[in-house]
């Protein structure tokens, strides 16, 4: 068994309303210094050893995230 | 290194990708003729996508003569605006304007079903706004491919979930519209959304910009990289790459909806139109600046000088060409008076609303934009947004259309027993077409502001419009692309037909039409002759009717391959009602003792019915006739039925024929009834049928001599037809069988949540 | 008396708030989120909405708007406080009711008109109706399920502080088909559905929703 991070988040060009809702309330809260705020999602899969890469890379791109408006980054992160 | 006017002059001969964006050999030739140079990259991206199908409406536009070839004067008397603008305006008394727009987003919400059926509504919404009304409700026309294709699993939930998600969110109601299924939309659903609002007559507000040293003001959301290129035609074809030198990969046409930022725009706008501190003002939709600063400045008595890099960016280095073409949502653009410049931009400083003053009214007759002091625009903008090419595309009907109309419904086996046809009413209430739409419109917010009188299930959707006098409007959209299919001409005169009865029906007068003209390629000479039969047959049925045009949309190329969809002329009727306490329900049951009269006449009329649909898979023969006469004295009884309130309930007949509409009049009033066919005619005919000009009224007992004297007066055919029973929890046909409603409920509520959870 | 309802950026039922009010005969004043200043008001109402998109969690932006430090003091003093949907998300996110509103289990957004039980009627919003009576008015959400740990949802029911519960189908996954919650003194109360929505027969399912609008009035005569 292995555990695996998805992160998913909106790609760099794609507007992304819920990270500005946060990057304007923090001046508001009185957090300075704050200049952008990106949200994304974060999934963590626990997986047998026999699913490889490609297998995980499928995973993400084809049902975790939308690859039309989202990037993701896959990685094991215990072996 | 940025394309200016002096380096465009000075390089005659550079390449430029005029094919990569869309253009024709012929119409880069009239740029270069119009600016006596090359255009600059900026000016070829404005010429570029102000000049596609979709926003110069170029190969429809040679047909918009027969609008004005049937809009009498008096149905111009209640127009305060029409076609041209952003959207159609109607005078509905009590000094209120209505101001209402269908409008596609078809391809879109394919690639990406969520946010473009979202940014859909958002688009259709500013449209709106421009014209200063408060926008009041939206519905959505919907189409999708087969009900059980796995594409139809991944499409349908996210445009419902999308038109949910950004309706919901900026608080408009949604009052109704269509899901409808079938094949020939498979790789090409229909998005459409419809957004009607009101204004007091005198506020209405013109995207003009008139008064030299006016400041032209662009505020609302930042501008990024969404859905460059996106409103030409081929979306997936955007600009390929080096177009401004910068060598941006290949984007996304997506745009992405902020549905939060759109209702703080609203509520800005509307602070704004209140304080009387806007002389102009244009929504950014597709086409975005290109679009809104010709648009403006076109219309106008001067010119206009813009300075582009004033534009509040969200995206680093972009380029003059690509701030032009962003389609970025919810920004708004206006021309405001200098000494009013302070006030604006406190209103929006209030709503947190970003705006910056980015130009002004000049003298002359230019267009001009600059970049950091160097001009990348200079055009007459006239030839930007309304001198386009025309062309007059070749039409031809198809060589399959005899053959088509005389495969007819005739041979196709029918249910007869009592037994069969029971089984074929539920069969036909559980078919995905004529199923409840719960599953749907439970994800919209249909009370939001209070004003809705009428909403899904209803023919109708219905909204006060005045708290005071409680004079309301009432809207419907139809179109079955089959019968437009077997004959473009009488199919969307039945579309206009249903859409006038479902208003009528609601007791409302309607009022006025709009459209949403959704057609396969209009290269093809058989698609431009059924978009020619379409709009000939929606003008001259709109004079019969008495109600104007006031503004559509036309979408072209949704076809797969050489197969186009059925021709779909979505057709949108806004009707009047001068109090909505005296709205006409759809469901039975509502007083003590009614009786059931079925107004119309019912034939053998099957071609391009549900039933032959469901039964047979069968599309051929003719549509039903269609007497647009009948449907006017059909709405005149019902309005006159329910101002001296002897109809307690109506339901218009259509797909599925009387059966369906017995079965949805019981579940929706949750009670039974008895029904007696006529003796002397086929039972299913009579059930099944889908002749039009036909509906279903509940009269209490009391008012039912003075009803259907009132018809034999004015020489609309009745049969009394049954009667509702409240203590009965069952559908009884006489002569058929017995339906209980929960039997009838479990098929035609089960139909939508099996199929998409 | 007077009534405050509460403006934040993307509130939507504001203005059926406003509505609501003057149909039960009191005072109705609009208060912006801006605006650190309750102008007086004898009881606020937080509407329903979208404040701030959502964005984060429904609620958790707004909660730290000016005007909710007013109301947060007013509320430990006795102000009369009812939380409408998203004003109910505020309540929760801002501490003035325990719990928190979760995604609807089926995941969609859910709009129906939706029957409601009547659990305690000695509220400041609840005291116009009988005991066990029920009610339908529409519920409207995406974020409507309320969840609670245990211990807190058990203090809720043994003190009798569930005010309003879902009866027939539950539309949202709530635990313990609550629909509605106060605060220990009763003056404070949160609930998904919209009774604003429901005080007129010809644009809402009833005129059942009427009751809180009425309800309140007697508590402030009362105290």
């Amino acid at each position: 068994m292995a555990r695996v991070v998805v992160d998913v988040m909106p790609k760099p060009e794609i507007l992304d309303p819920q990270g500005q809702a946060v990057a304007r309330a923090l001046p508001r809260l009185g957090f300075d210094g704050v200049s952008d705020v990106r949200q994304g999602k974060h999934f963590e899969l626990e997986v047998d050893d026999s699913v490889d890469d490609e297998t995980l890379a499928r995973i993400a791109e084809g049902f975790l995230s939308n690859p039309v408006v989202e990037d993701f980054v896959v990685r094991r992160v215990q072996a | 290194m940025i394309d200016t006017v002096d380096n465009a002059t000075a390089t005659p001969e550079q390449e430029q990708p005029f094919r990569e964006l869309g253009l024709k050999d012929d119409e880069y030739a009239r740029i270069r003729e119009i600016l006596g140079r090359r255009p600059t990259d900026a000016e070829l991206a404005m010429y570029s996508v102000m000049w596609s199908e979709h926003c110069s409406y170029k190969s429809s536009k040679v047909h918009w003569k027969h609008w004005s070839a049937n809009t009498t004067p008096e149905m111009k008397a209640k127009m305060l605006a029409g076609i041209g603008e952003n959207a159609g305006v109607v005078e509905i008394g009590d000094g209120w304007a209505v101001t209402f727009k269908l409008e596609s987003h078809n391809h879109p919400s394919y690639v990406e079903p969520y946010q473009g059926a979202a940014t859909g509504v958002g688009g259709i919404v500013r449209d709106i706004m421009a014209m200063g009304a408060r926008p009041l409700a939206v519905m959505d026309p919907l189409r999708f491919g087969a009900p059980d294709h796995p594409d139809t699993k991944r499409v349908l939930p996210g445009v419902v979930a999308g038109i949910g998600g950004y309706g919901n969110c900026l608080g408009l109601p949604n009052i109704g519209g269509e899901v409808v299924f079938d094949s020939s939309y498979q790789g090409n659903p229909l998005v459409n959304a419809l957004c009607v609002g009101a204004m007091r007559t005198e506020d209405l507000h013109l995207a003009h910009a008139s008064g030299t040293g006016n400041k032209v003001i662009l505020f609302g959301a930042r501008t990024g990289l969404d859905g460059i290129g996106g409103v030409s035609v081929l979306a997936s074809e955007t600009f390929s790459g080096d177009e401004g030198g910068t060598g941006r990969k290949k984007l996304p046409a997506v745009q992405v909806g902020d549905p939060f930022t759109e209702k703080v725009l609203i509520e800005c706008c509307l602070e704004l139109f209140a304080e009387g501190i806007v002389v102009g003002i244009q929504d950014l939709g597709g086409a975005g600046l290109s679009c809104a600063t010709s648009e403006l400045a076109s219309a106008g008595d001067g010119g206009m000088h813009v300075q582009l890099d004033r534009v509040p960016l969200r995206a680093t280095g972009m380029t003059p060409a690509e701030i032009l073409s962003s389609e970025s949502q919810e920004r708004m653009c206006a021309v405001v008076k200098p000494s009013d410049v302070d006030a604006f931009m406190r209103v929006c400083a209030k709503w947190d609303v970003i705006a910056t003053e980015i130009g002004e009214v000049t003298e002359g007759d230019r267009l001009i934009i600059t970049w950091h002091g160097e001009t990348v625009v200079d055009v007459p903008p006239r030839t930007v947004a309304h001198e386009g090419p025309m062309y007059e595309r070749p039409i031809e009907r198809p060589d399959y259309q005899d053959a088509l109309q005389a495969n007819g419904p005739e041979q196709l086996a029918r249910p007869s027993t009592p037994d069969e046809l029971r089984a074929e009413v539920l069969r036909m209430a559980a078919s995905p077409n004529l199923a409840s739409r719960r599953w749907v419109t439970e994800q919209y917010d249909r009370y939001v502001r209070g004003g809705t009188v009428l909403a899904q299930p209803s023919d109708s959707g219905m909204i006060r419009v005045d708290e005071e006098t409680g004079r309301g409007v009432a809207l419907a959209t139809d179109c079955n692309g089959r019968f437009v299919k077997l004959d473009p001409y009488t199919g969307t005169q039945l579309a206009l037909a249903e859409a006038y009865r479902n208003v009528a029906v609601s007791g409302a007068t309607p009022l006025a039409v709009t459209n949403c003209l959704n057609f396969g390629s209009p290269e093809d000479p058989a698609v431009m002759w059924q978009f020619e039969q379409a709009v000939r047959g929606l003008a001259e049925g709109c004079k019969e009717l008495g109600i104007p045009v006031t503004g559509g949309n036309v979408s072209f190329y949704n076809q797969t391959g050489t197969t186009a969809i059925h021709p779909t002329p979505v057709v949108g009727v806004l009707g009047v009602i001068d109090d909505v306490r005296r709205r006409i329900p759809t469901g039975i049951g509502a007083e003590a003792g009614e009786t059931l009269l079925l107004l119309g006449e019912t034939h053998d009329e099957f071609g391009g019915s549900e039933w032959a649909h469901v039964a047979h898979d069968h599309l051929g023969g003719l549509p039903p006739k269609v007497d647009l006469a009948r449907e006017r004295l059909i709405g005149e009884i019902l309005v006159a039925g329910s101002r001296d309130g002897m109809v307690s309930a109506a339901h218009d007949l259509s797909d599925g024929g009387l059966a369906q509409t017995l079965v949805e009049a019981c579940l929706i009033g949750e009670v039974g009834a008895r029904v007696v066919l006529d003796p002397d005619q086929d039972p299913f005919v009579q059930l099944f049928s889908e002749s039009a000009g036909r509906v279903l009224v509940a009269v209490p007992r009391s008012e039912e001599l003075r009803f259907t004297e009132m018809c034999t007066a004015r020489g609309l055919p009745w049969r009394r037809t049954g009667v509702v029973d409240p203590e009965s929890q069952s559908l009884e046909i006489q002569g058929i069988g017995d339906l209980p409603l929960a039997e009838l409920r479990e098929a035609w509520e089960g139909t939508l949540p099996a199929l998409f959870g | 008396m007077r009534i405050g309802a509460v403006t934040f950026p993307g509130t939507l039922d504001d203005s059926d708030t406003i509505r609501a009010i003057k149909a039960s005969g009191a005072e109705a004043v609009a208060l912006w989120h801006g605006d650190a200043d309750l102008k007086g008001v004898d009881a606020v109402i937080l509407p329903g909405g979208f404040s701030y998109g959502d964005y984060l969690r429904a609620g958790a932006i707004a909660r730290f708007a000016p005007v909710m430090g007013e109301i947060i003091t007013a509320a430990r003093g006795g102000l009369p406080v009812l939380g409408i949907c998203n004003g109910f998300q505020v309540l929760c996110e801002a501490g003035l009711l325990p719990g928190a509103l979760l995604r609807n289990a089926g995941l969609h957004f859910v709009c129906r008109d939706q029957w409601l039980k009547v659990e305690n009627n000695a509220t400041a919003w609840s005291s116009r109706y009988e005991a066990g009576a029920e009610i339908i008015i529409p519920i409207k959400n995406m974020d409507g399920r309320f969840a609670a740990p245990k211990s807190v949802v058990d203090e809720l029911e043994g003190e009798g502080r569930v005010v309003f519960r879902y009866a027939g189908l539950n539309p949202n996954g709530s635990t313990d088909d609550i629909a509605g919650i106060s605060d220990p003194t009763g003056r404070i109360v949160g609930l998904m559905p919209h009774p604003e929505h429901a005080i007129d027969a010809l644009t809402g399912p009833s005129d059942d929703g009427l009751g809180m609008f009425l309800s309140v009035l007697d508590s402030v005569v009362a105290a």
